[in-house]
């Protein structure tokens, strides 16, 4: 099997996994219990938290543990419009492809009375500092800009945002789910006042993740019921994930050069191999790319038969495709980039780790493009396409 | 898993795909911009569907469906192949998941329109009323 779905999930670590399994034996005390079995929870819980902590290059004490990514942001953008709100600001900036995390919350702000500005990303779906500059008002109390997208992997000017946010007094949150052990960050250097990361996308656990939140910048709870997390998040600490998720990050950490490194090099040559294909096109940046995203559309074929089809291969992959998504829309990244519907429809999203080989990105490179040509086959879009009827999209 | 064996089957195995030069009827439903098009061809000889073809852009579940569909009309007689329903195929492919039974409903579609399309080209009279509204089923 060729896993190439890491944007989605990793495997766990050996290494994550040996530092949660005596929290999941042995120490399986509450972290508020006083006795010492607990107390041993407390102080692996605080441990991790020093490691994040020098992984963001912030402080262990401004960093709160959570259930992943999507509550981090759930709870970074509530908190943000709340303390807007009282202040009487009620105007929020992020961008048209955001994960749904982002984007659902603010649909529901926005209900609530506030107004959001989603910012146009380009064909190379890359927003500039300038717009972020030009977009913000006096009533603007959030932005919010995702690290590095999900689906086409383009790395944002995240420390040139983050600047122009503090100069204007702005609270700044990125979605860092796809960067953090990929990408060298530094919320100091860079500006950021709030980071959302999820420990099961660097081989760590699922179900855990962590919101930075620079110091002096307030933040409430979602969820009420208990002091843990300094009150911040109530319910009893996800020992074992927790600690797995710190583990996993050291270890991403401390090989992050030499990790890109590798996965670059993979990711280069599969893009390669795939540009081959006749009509079809990478989305997103060729630059300012994630080490381990690559992402095509494919004219005249729909994801999820290819990913079907790919499955039977043996691998694992994944599409913005309408049929994919369980909606009627294809991928709205796709669409936030410019992709029409029909091509957007064909997209392959193949995410790359460092335990790929290159024996794995030769067999994509040629199992993938005899896939996509059995599909063209059997589709009259493709048939169209070839006798002129329709024009193609992409040339 | 999502689909049934015999979707995955009908998916990996399709019958009939391909092209109908001579066809007496074609039908084509669905859109490309909502990720669906099936294209049905007939030969027809007599009152009977003596071949029958399918070119499909969508997914798993759109291939297997006209797959299905054609298997099912294949030899048939017009007013058999008149009373195919999507559920039918449905039931045929031992099921569909709930979001992907607009996939059975274009299949049905398909084979009608190719129907119909014969009735035009030979100036067969034919009520109407016993057509589908042929639509974009997966856009609704």
């Amino acid at each position: 099997m060729i896993y190439a779905d890491n944007a989605a999930t990793t495997k766990l670590s050996p290494v994550a996994l040996q530092a949660m399994l005596p929290y999941l034996t042995e120490h399986y005390g509450n972290p508020s219990s006083l006795y010492t079995l607990g107390q041993r929870a407390a102080e692996a819980l605080e441990e991790a938290r020093k490691t994040v902590a020098q992984c963001l290059h912030c402080r262990p004490e401004e960093i709160y543990f959570t259930s992943g990514g999507s509550e981090a942001d759930n709870q970074a953008i509530r908190s943000a419009a709340r303390w807007g709100k009282m202040r009487g600001k009620t105007h929020i900036i992020s961008t048209a492809f955001e994960h749904h995390a982002v984007l659902h919350t603010l649909a529901a702000l926005e209900k609530e009375g506030f107004t959001v500005t989603l910012l146009d990303v380009g064909p190379e779906g890359r927003v500039t500092p300038q717009q972020v500059a030009q977009a913000i008002t006096d009533e603007t109390c959030l932005v919010t800009i995702m690290y590095a997208n999900n689906e086409i992997g383009t790395i944002q000017p995240i420390g040139e945002i983050g600047k122009v946010c503090r100069e204007k007094k702005v609270t700044f949150h990125t979605d860092a789910v796809q960067a953090v052990g990929h990408l060298a960050i530094d919320v100091g250097a860079e500006q950021i006042d709030m980071l959302s990361l999820s420990g099961h996308k660097f081989h760590g656990p699922k179900g855990v993740g962590a919101l930075y939140v620079r110091k002096g910048v307030p933040l409430s709870p979602l969820i009420e019921g208990g002091a843990q997390e300094r009150r911040k998040r109530a319910g009893t600490e996800n020992v074992a994930g927790i600690v797995g998720l710190a583990a996993a990050l050291k270890e991403a950490c401390d090989h992050l050069d030499a990790n890109a490194a590798k996965v670059t090099a993979l990711r280069d040559k599969l893009i390669a191999g795939l540009a081959a294909i006749p009509h079809g096109a990478l989305n997103g940046s060729r630059e300012d790319r994630l080490p381990g995203n690559v992402s095509f559309c494919f004219e005249g074929i729909e994801g999820e038969s290819l990913l079907l089809l790919l499955d039977d291969k043996g691998i694992c992959a994944s599409s913005g495709s309408a049929c994919t998504s369980g909606s009627l829309d294809p991928s709205h990244v796709l669409l936030a980039i410019g992709r029409p519907h029909e091509v957007a429809h064909g997209s392959l999203r193949l995410s790359l780790c460092e335990e790929n080989t290159e024996a794995e990105v030769d067999a994509m490179v040629r199992d993938i493009p005899q896939v996509v040509e059995y599909l063209r086959n059997m589709s009259p879009v493709w048939r169209d396409l070839q006798k002129g009827d329709r024009s193609y999209v992409i040339q | 898993m999502l689909y049934s064996e015999k979707v995955m089957d009908h998916f990996r195995h399709p019958r009939n795909v391909g092209v109908l030069d001579q066809a007496d009827g074609v039908g084509e439903v669905g859109n490309a911009k909502c990720g669906d098009i099936m294209k049905i061809y007939l030969k027809i000889d007599g009152d009977t569907v003596s071949d029958v073809k399918f070119e499909t852009f969508g997914c798993g579940s759109a291939i297997a469906s006209s797959s299905m569909a054609t298997e099912m009309i294949k030899g048939k007689k017009l007013d058999q192949v008149m009373e195919l329903t999507n559920k039918a195929v449905v039931e045929a492919l031992d099921g569909l998941p709930a979001h992907k039974l607009h996939c059975s409903v274009l299949a049905e579609e398909a084979v009608k329109a190719a129907l119909k399309d014969y009735y035009d080209k030979n100036g067969i009279a034919y009520d109407p009323s016993q057509f589908p509204h042929i639509d974009c089923a997966g856009c609704h």
